[in-house]
């Protein structure tokens, strides 16, 4: 057989210039340290990489847990066909998560350091440990995947075999962190912008992880379907907007009530940045929520997934708010990330999306039914286990 | 007892001798250059500010409660029982939450070191273990960096204030400042003229998260129970349908 050369197309040149760049970055980032490859500054110490690659990467990632609620825990089984990449999306978004830290990190050898030195009073020192615990049981869901693929059943029967207790700890594994995120903040309540600052940063952080955790799932079926040419699971597709949509409101109304207690709503009144990037943020929410009550929206698959792109960015608007906006009148300087920090994001995101389309072009990511989205109930025994561990 | 440091701002003259006691202790460089930086760094633990007529001297605060060691997921940062809120580089993996949380902007990060350590003033921990001074209180001439007991100081501070009520501004930093700090101030006008946060908070920071944090054990039981249960039951549903279907 002969080897065949990648085709050169304008999304793989653009995937190739990024890499470039972020290689360089990353040369950049161990010959010169943080700050020769970083903006960041002792007024201002966490960057780019924290607020997006970490607080949006791990929220990205949200999906994994949340279907596994749904297919296996509250046992709604229709939802069967979407499980599979979301968990492929979660296992990859936390694994270039800690690829991101290594970057962050100014040690990054020592990343295991909080795995034997302990601070139960440390946010992060929670968040290192329910990364880790969860990346784990990741890897046991996605893994029956790659034993699918080969035929090695022996394994597969001992990982179906803890199976729910694993499903169990990985969604409260990712209770914990997901809103343990936010809780980073609540130590800084005279430094975080008050429209962002609350009491209540661990419910926002846990709630919009679940909504774009939906969004995600939404987002790669819709990709997936013209990658592969599969047929869209439009009316699965379509309920799950519906649960997004009531989550994205009571997420809204929180927010709403809450800064109503906290009377803060004078503050949008002033003219600054803060107020213009939260006036974008809400919109990029609210607009999908509400085009989402409407049954002609959410059945057709562009104005879907024009929504739902809407909340991914209303989700990455907040994220970023949070750890760079909403920090910087207090830091008393300006942040604007470096272009080697951009570099490393972008090519983490790029490679992100290379691999999913690889292992998903290799892996039996995506379940086979050509036309009739209510694919066939009819699976072998051997697929079953495998189907049950995922 | 727990040791503290008194500054009185009405009795420093500028004249940076603790910038340099505090560098050679430390062994790092100070000249003309870093002299005229009015800004703590890593290369300079304390820093001697300007405001006007008035000076002031930034170092870190070591809070009764410290948020920077609440944060620290490795616990590199200690409260020790003498006052000191010291650092164990050999931890540190370098995260920056410390810098992040500080509520008085006091932490440095070594940036363009290719393996970096976190640097603040440790209020000379090892010297006053061993019943010394801290280097600044050592080689002020004017008294206004004082090291002590912090009863005593805080005592010592009262009374000034009360001996001439019209020098000074009748308040003391660091007393009820996030809950307390082992570095206190005395100064002429309000604390914020001479550079002094005083939109921080009055209780101690770590709470904030302790709050939250307290609460892991309950959600992780409660979910447990919960997730598994609504397992059980959704499982159940599914069995007896698969069960009863054929029958129809």
């Amino acid at each position: 057989m002969k080897l065949k050369l990648p085709k050169v197309t304008v999304w793989r040149a653009i995937l190739a210039v990024i890499l470039l760049s972020g290689l360089y970055a990353t040369y950049l980032r161990i010959r010169y340290g943080l700050g020769g490859s970083t903006n960041l500054t002792d007024q201002f110490p966490w960057g780019l990489w924290i607020g997006f690659d970490v607080l949006c990467g791990v929220g990205l990632a949200a999906g994994g847990f949340t279907l596994v609620a749904i297919v296996h825990i509250f046992n709604i089984e229709r939802y069967k066909p979407i499980l599979r990449p979301a968990i492929l999306t979660a296992f990859l978004g936390y694994s270039l998560v800690v690829v991101a830290l290594m970057f962050d990190l100014g040690r990054p050898d020592r990343i295991w350091h909080p795995l034997i030195m302990w601070n139960p009073h440390s946010v992060m020192f929670e968040v290192g440990w329910c990364v880790t615990l969860y990346s784990t049981v990741l890897f046991l869901e996605f893994i029956p995947v790659v034993l699918e693929k080969f035929g090695w059943h022996k394994p597969l029967g001992w990982i179906h075999n803890i199976s729910v207790p694993l499903m169990i700890a990985g969604v409260l594994l990712s209770t914990l962190h997901q809103s343990s995120l936010g809780s980073l903040y609540l130590i800084v309540p005279e430094k975080l912008y008050p429209l962002w600052y609350s009491p209540l940063l661990p419910l926002l952080f846990y709630i919009s992880a679940i909504a774009v955790g939906l969004s995600m799932t939404i987002f790669e079926s819709w990709h997936s379907s013209r990658a592969f040419g599969r047929a869209l699971e439009l009316s699965l597709l379509a309920s799950m907007a519906r649960v997004l949509a009531v989550l994205m409101s009571a997420y809204l109304w929180i927010r709403f009530l809450d800064m109503a207690h906290r009377g803060v709503f004078g503050l949008l009144l002033r003219n600054r940045t803060e107020t213009w990037l939260f006036a974008l943020e809400i919109a990029l929410m609210a607009v999908p929520t509400v085009l989402l009550y409407q049954r002609k929206v959410r059945m057709s698959p562009g104005a879907l997934y024009a929504c739902v792109v809407m909340v991914l960015f209303g989700f990455i608007a907040n994220r970023l708010n949070v750890a760079v906006t909403g920090m910087e009148a207090s830091s008393g300087t300006h942040y604007i990330p470096k272009w080697t920090e951009v570099a490393v994001t972008l090519s983490i995101v790029g490679a992100g999306f290379a691999i999913f389309r690889v292992v998903a072009e290799y892996f039996p990511i995506f379940e086979a039914h050509p036309s009739n989205e209510e694919a066939p109930r009819k699976v072998a025994e051997m697929e079953a286990v495998a189907v049950a561990v995922k | 007892m727990s040791k503290a440091i008194l500054y009185d701002s009405t009795l420093c003259i500028g004249c940076k001798a603790c910038e340099g006691g505090c560098a050679e202790r430390w062994g790092l460089p100070y000249n003309d250059k870093i002299a005229a930086e009015e800004r703590i760094s890593a290369h300079k633990l304390t820093a001697v500010e300007t405001h006007g007529e008035r000076f002031s001297r930034r170092l870190c605060m070591h809070c009764a409660e410290p948020t920077c060691v609440s944060v620290c997921p490795v616990g590199a940062l200690q409260k020790t029982s003498l006052g000191p809120v010291v650092y164990d580089a050999e931890k540190c993996m370098g995260c920056r939450y410390c810098v992040q949380a500080c509520p008085f902007q006091v932490p440095s990060y070594e940036w363009n070191e290719r393996l970096p350590k976190m640097r603040k003033c440790d209020m000379c921990f090892e010297r006053q273990s061993q019943g010394k001074q801290t280097a600044c209180a050592e080689v002020c001439p004017t008294g206004a960096t004082k090291n002590g007991d912090r009863d005593q100081l805080l005592a010592e501070a009262r009374q000034r204030i009360a001996e001439k009520p019209g020098q000074y501004y009748g308040k003391i930093y660091g007393v009820k400042e996030v809950g307390g700090t082992s570095v206190l101030y005395l100064s002429a006008v309000p604390f914020e003229q001479i550079g002094l946060r005083t939109s921080v908070p009055q209780e101690a920071l770590p709470d904030l998260t302790w709050r939250v944090l307290e609460l892991t054990p309950d959600v992780v039981s409660t979910g447990s129970v919960l997730l598994g249960g609504i397992w059980w039951i959704t499982n159940r549903r599914g069995e007896v349908a698969r069960k009863e279907g054929p029958r129809k």
